[in-house]
């Protein structure tokens, strides 16, 4: 046994991306168990150790955690990423939430018909730059820090850019009227743990294509 | 000025049923303020007041907080009804977001069609009885005690009484394989603030009805 978080998934990003992120900005090393095939899936439900029956799944400290922002709360809770009191933490839950919606919207594009694609695309992009990117633009701006809550760098931040990287692979410019973010992009991206986690050979996963949506519509059955 | 927290929603259950269950369990009094038109709802949003133009909003500690999760998690710190430590959250964090997604499907329900109306019924019987509710049968059998998590009252107990009784309203046979949750049912219900707040004249609020689903239709588009 490693003592390293063991993280159950398929090679994609879907749900379980946004822990990779957050356990490489803590700096802390992890494995990884693919899901390649249903036969895979089912083994796990049939030895009882998916909860609800569901992955994500990260075995860590004697856990074997499911459910995306339970896991996500311990690790922040774990690593010190989470404010220093129950206010920061509230405010980090709230950025989070929003960064969570539209991060949610991006992650199922690769699995609509192709005409909800584009409409929902077109949303995406309405969303990201009218009702989310304002938010953490202002925020940034109103308190001139480099981080957005109690001037050190949490889950919050994380998240953020992670969603920002994302948001720029359905349109390279989104982030064109966000001055205060692109300088948090820059800022951000270059904390060494980031730094390296978005350097190639890292366990970043790639965007979904259409080849891999087809697995896991297999895998899922959907 | 502190003041009892204020709840901005319109007048049903919706995304801010859990808040006020979890208030309600916690003791908290707590004051509405109902929604009635788009207009009202607009004019929140050019006031600044939610942060990403939705609801749930509450006003609490100088705060204008949104995100129901974020909501719930800051009461069930706030009030000690979040587990002793970061493992014991965790516990209490895995089981309230299973609930969240069985109580998602319930909470979508009124709005599906017509032709999906059935199959969506079926889904969330089957969900309870084959993923959720065994769960916590299991969990309950297993340590015997009256709570889910560390043997104290936590947000964990309050989601799941919720649940159990917002699904019976759909099947209400729906326990009868699951004699810990019937006695869990029992023992939450008796709990005196619980208690209260499932007597007539609280703030709970009724099961949605058509009146209630054409409100949210016309308020949020």
């Amino acid at each position: 046994m490693s003592g390293k978080p063991k993280l159950h998934y398929t090679k994609g990003r879907g749900k379980m991306e946004s822990i990779r992120w957050l356990l490489a900005a803590a700096g802390v090393e992890f494995e990884e168990e693919f899901i390649e095939t249903k036969e895979d899936l089912e083994k796990l439900r049939n030895d009882g150790v998916l909860m609800f029956q569901q992955v994500p799944m990260v075995e860590m400290d004697g856990m074997k955690m499911v459910q995306t922002r339970a896991i996500l709360s311990y690790i922040a809770g774990k690593y010190n990423l989470y404010g220093k009191d129950l206010k920061e933490r509230a405010w980090i839950d709230m950025y989070v939430e929003g960064t969570t919606d539209l991060m949610g919207m991006i992650n199922v594009l690769p699995f609509q018909p192709a005409d909800a694609k584009e409409k929902n695309m077109a949303l995406i992009i309405e969303r990201a730059t009218t009702r989310y990117f304002p938010v953490y633009e202002k925020a940034l701006k109103d308190h001139g820090q480099d981080y957005l809550v109690g001037n050190k760098l949490s889950w919050a931040d994380i998240h953020l850019l992670e969603a920002i990287l994302t948001a720029e692979e359905c349109k390279p410019d989104i982030l064109s009227g966000f001055p205060v973010l692109q300088a948090f992009k820059g800022r951000t991206s270059n904390i060494p743990t980031i730094k390296k986690f978005l350097q190639p050979g890292s366990q970043r996963k790639p965007q979904t294509d259409e080849k891999f949506a087809a697995d896991v519509r297999k895998i899922f059955n959907f | 000025m502190a003041g009892k927290p204020r709840l901005i929603y319109l007048n049903g259950r919706g995304r801010m049923e859990p808040i006020r269950w979890l208030l309600a369990a916690a003791g908290v009094e707590f004051e509405e303020v109902f929604l009635e038109t788009r207009e009202q709802f607009q004019k929140l949003i050019k006031d600044g007041a939610l942060m990403f133009q939705q609801l749930p909003m509450v006003e609490i500690d100088g705060m204008k907080m949104v995100q129901t999760r974020a909501i719930l998690s800051y009461i069930a710190g706030k009030y000690n009804l979040y587990g002793k430590d970061l493992k014991e959250r965790a516990l209490i964090d895995m089981y309230a977001e299973g609930i969240a997604d069985l109580m998602q499907m319930i909470l979508m329900f009124p709005f599906s069609s017509p032709e999906t109306k059935e199959k969506n019924l079926d889904s969330i019987k089957e969900r309870a009885t084959n993923r959720y509710f065994p769960v916590f049968e299991k969990v309950l059998k297993q340590h015997g005690q009256d709570f889910l998590v560390g043997n104290k009252f936590s947000l964990a107990d309050v989601q799941l009484i919720e649940a159990i009784l917002a699904v019976e309203e759909k099947v209400p046979a729906v326990l009868s394989g699951f004699p810990q949750l019937q006695a869990f049912k029992t023992k939450m219900s008796n709990m005196p603030t619980i208690k209260k707040f499932l007597q007539p004249g609280s703030p709970r609020k009724p099961p949605p009805d058509d009146c209630y689903v054409e409100k949210v239709m016309k308020i949020f588009k």
